[in-house]
């Protein structure tokens, strides 16, 4: 078979020195649908962004039908052959589909003008070709999402693209359009074409693929044939098997109910379902574990208990209080603590200082202020001491958050959700990306907080981190809760993986019983 | 790993400098050759241009007057970027400030000593108001409010004119200018044989308080955080609404303030015709000063430096004006652009990150 991409010892350091890929080595051969998968961040759309020549690697060497080539730009690659479809969609609303496809290198008329008349039939002759059903000449902004992606695939396979990068394109679909884009795909492969598929869904990834190589955490750790790995294998290799350690943990003892979540429901402006009638309680002194595949409502379960969105429908009510109306400032005054499951983006502010980043949620409070000015040596003195209980690993607290690692920055962010006396922790992806000794502290902590009589909502991509944590544990799927655990302890991940793909569900009353009066 | 980070710090630190002093110097290089390309005596020009503010105690005082308004300009700019709001509207503001100022001391008569502290304040909040409009519609609306205040500029700038022109014009004057302000209004003079006025030392106070404001209590804490992240702003509790709308207040208050002092302090009747020059000066000595209130004057007296220099220069020698605008455009491009030697800063990390492995 002949090997049309070679990536060798790919090392890419972005400016802010995190290093994205280390020796990574990744190979396709012509006409194979080649999945690329790994959790998120652990390098696997920066090393197709290289080959993309969206980012340019550090170090290594790509080789292209067995020759060296180094793309400084997406233009360049394009020429070469590639094509990316983006997770986020590359196209002009305002223009038709054929001006779309088109563009960047549109038949002219003499004197440079666009022939319309060339570009559409063009297009529809691609489309044809690959049974993609499309018409030239609507307007892209009046296109499904599904139909957007089609036009992007026939973007790239119109400027040249023998193999062709897809960074999640099921992110966006719905089953049915899943279904399509697959066929599309088969068709694609038997007329010569090579395909990448980023990927986490590992049911997808089954399903289409003949090959896989899998990522963590910046490098590859293996490129299988797909009919020879098990979806367990794949995530056992994804998650990586080095976060085995005790936990010394006694059993819970839950108390009185913290919150209570009622029949709420969140709708998105496409009308899609992304929380369907979820009730359940959450009591002093437990953990509850909250597992599904990425994007089956657990982000927005912490979204709108935290208040960073609103429910369409139902109620919440944190401490006794509904929080329907309540800002984040006063659902944080009620006692909940929020460790996002982005840190960079909502967690820390990068350019601000450890001290600073620690202060957000106290900074006018009474004890650190003297009228409306800040009491600059308590605040310090303050500081220094978290600096120092958590183990931040700093030359000073007034270091920049940006310099410290991600393990580090986790451990500010905790710390300041930890300090003041939580009644309830969303903890989302609390330990995602980061090392084994800041995660295990983390874990630690949480455990502690609970045996102090905090409520814990645990959120995480990590079964292993879920399953040793958690005293219960909710199941999402597409919205729903589809299975509760009383007794966490007694589960296996097989079990709860088929929870998670949807193949298995409790009876309604069996889910119903996570609502505690 | 602890050294790894002491290195990396320094690193920053290191390169930041470096990469000033380079663009200033690279900007020097560049006016040293654009002036030996216009000129024909090119050493008696670049004399002018760099010891003609430091060549009579005269000049010397025209530096400060001229770092007056540009440290208010660089203040409000200062406060509003802080926020990560990019507010235009502060020389319209200072425009609005000054006629409202004007008017004050025309139309309401008051003992010297409060008479100016009035016009003053009023100059400041009508300046806030007009720097809170395009607060108001980008929180209603979403609207850019880099594009709303740069139209309220106009605004601001032909309101100012009209009512001048036609309510406070002076028709005996042989130029557009206001009837002559009241003597209580006007800022004393500070330093003889010099134009240095009161208003330096108002401009002195304005700088520790912006200052004291930013970095020291708990409304200058939020806006800071807010400018950094917005989002990690909002999911600490901070109400980013507030802190958007009085950043652009604060950040028009004080242009308004400085408007004032200005008219009060080198005229002694309202006489702009057009926007003061300054239009984007601001924006100038706030980028030089990293928008911190306590460089802000620092930068503002290297403008004014420049400025007047550059006066010198082309009164007496046969290089004009326009050429520093060339110089200063290029010293700003260098300083403001991210990417300026890069590469340089990327070689350093890339070690950093390889060699802690």
């Amino acid at each position: 078979m002949h090997e049309i991409v070679k990536m060798e010892n790919i090392l890419k350091v972005y400016p802010n020195g995190i290093v994205a890929n280390k020796s990574v080595n990744f190979s396709i051969v012509e006409g194979e649908i080649h999945a690329l998968v790994g959790e998120n961040g652990a390098g696997k759309s920066t090393l197709m962004k290289i080959l993309f020549g969206i980012e340019q690697f550090t170090d290594g060497k790509i080789m292209l039908n067995g020759q060296e080539v180094k793309f400084n730009n997406p233009q360049e690659a394009i020429k070469h052959g590639i094509g990316m479809v983006h997770q986020h969609f590359m196209l002009v609303p305002s223009l038709t589909v054929a001006e779309n496809v088109v563009l960047g290198d549109e038949p002219k008329k003499a004197g440079g003008i666009l022939d319309i008349n060339r570009a559409i039939k063009e297009t529809k002759d691609l489309a044809d070709k690959y049974h993609f059903d499309i018409d030239p000449k609507m307007k892209v902004e009046d296109c499904s999402v599904g139909t957007k992606q089609k036009i992007e695939i026939l973007k790239a396979l119109f400027h040249g693209a023998k193999v062709l990068i897809l960074d999640e394109p099921t992110a966006v679909l719905t089953p049915q359009e899943t279904t399509e884009l697959f066929k599309e795909l088969m068709l694609l492969k038997e007329k010569g074409h090579t395909i990448i598929f980023i990927s986490h869904k590992l049911n997808e990834v089954k399903e289409i693929s003949n090959r896989i190589t899998i990522m963590r955490a910046g490098k590859d750790v293996g490129t299988y044939h797909t009919d020879k790995v098990s979806k367990e294998d794949i995530s056992n290799l994804m998650v990586g098997r080095e976060v085995i350690w005790d936990l010394e943990k006694t059993k819970a003892d839950p108390k009185n109910v913290t919150v209570r979540v009622e029949n709420i429901t969140l709708v998105n402006e496409h009308k899609r379902r992304l929380l369907d009638d979820v009730s359940f309680s959450l009591r002093q002194g437990e953990i509850l574990g909250v597992v599904g595949v990425e994007g089956n409502g657990q982000r927005e379960l912490v979204d709108v208990l935290t208040g960073l969105q609103k429910i369409s429908a139902g109620k919440i009510n944190i401490m006794h209080q509904n929080i329907d109306k309540y800002t984040i400032r006063q659902i944080r005054d009620l006692g909940v603590s929020h460790i996002p499951e982005d840190r960079m983006t909502l967690g820390v502010a990068e350019f601000a200082s450890i001290e600073d980043n620690l202060l957000s949620i106290y900074f006018d409070k009474k004890d650190f202020l003297n009228g409306p000015f800040m009491k600059q040596k308590e605040i310090n003195v303050w500081a220094k001491d978290k600096v120092k209980d958590y183990t931040v690993k700093t030359a000073s607290e007034k270091t920049q958050v940006k310099m410290l690692s991600g393990g580090n920055i986790q451990k500010v962010v905790v710390a300041r959700e930890f300090s003041n006396n939580p009644k309830v922790i969303v903890a989302d992806q609390p330990t995602r990306g980061i090392d084994v000794g800041a995660a295990q502290f983390i874990h630690k902590k949480l455990i502690e907080l609970r045996d102090n009589g905090a409520s814990v909502l645990l959120v995480s991509a990590d079964l292993t981190e879920v399953m040793d944590l958690s005293d219960s544990l909710i199941v999402f799927y597409s919205g729903k809760i589809v299975a509760y655990f009383e007794d966490a302890s007694k589960l296996t991940e097989t079990e709860l993986g088929l929870y998670m793909l949807g193949l298995k569900s409790q009876t309604e009353q069996e889910v119903r019983r996570c609502v505690y009066a | 790993m602890l050294k790894g980070l002491f290195k990396k710090r320094s690193v920053d630190q290191r390169f930041e400098s470096i990469r000033f002093g380079v663009a200033i110097l690279l900007a020097l290089v560049m006016a040293f050759i654009l002036i030996l390309l216009v000129s024909k005596q090119p050493f008696e020009a670049l004399g002018y241009l760099f010891l003609g503010p430091i060549s009579k105690f005269r000049k010397m005082g025209n530096v400060v007057e001229t770092a007056i308004p540009l440290t208010f300009l660089g203040l409000s700019v200062s406060i509003m970027f802080s926020a990560n709001q990019f507010n235009m509207g502060s020389s319209g503001a200072m425009f609005l400030g000054g006629t409202i100022a004007a008017i004050v001391g025309l139309v309401i008569p008051l003992p010297f000593g409060i008479h100016p502290i009035v016009a003053m304040l009023a100059a400041g909040v009508v300046g806030g108001v007009l720097t809170s409009i395009p607060a108001i519609i980008k929180l209603k609306w979403g609207a850019s409010e880099l594009v709303s205040s740069l139209m309220l500029n106009f605004v601001a700038l032909n309101l100012g004119l009209y009512l001048i022109m036609n309510h406070f014009r002076d028709l005996s004057a042989g130029t557009l200018a206001s009837l002559p302000l009241a003597e209580t209004v006007l800022l004393p003079t500070l330093v003889k044989g010099t134009r240095i006025h009161f208003g330096l030392i108002v401009v002195i106070i304005m700088v520790i308080v912006a200052w004291l404001f930013l970095a020291k209590t708990k409304w200058g804490y939020a806006l800071r955080m807010t400018g950094m992240n917005i989002n990690f702003a909002k999911y600490s509790g901070i109400s980013t609404a507030a802190v958007v709308l009085y950043s652009q207040f604060i950040g028009g208050f004080l242009a308004g303030m400085g408007g004032a002092v200005e008219i009060m302090g080198m005229y002694d009747r309202f006489r702009w015709q057009f926007m003061p020059s300054y239009a984007f000066d601001g924006v100038i000595v706030s980028v030089l000063a990293k928008k911190n209130p306590l460089y802000v004057p620092v930068a503002a007296i290297l403008l004014a430096y420049i400025r007047v220099g550059a006066d010198t220069m082309s009164v007496n020698s046969d290089v004009s004006y326009e050429m520093i605008s060339i110089i200063q455009g290029f010293i700003i491009i260098m300083i403001a652009a991210n990417a300026f030697l890069k590469h340089y800063r990327q070689r350093m990390v890339v070690k950093e990150a390889t060699q802690n492995d």
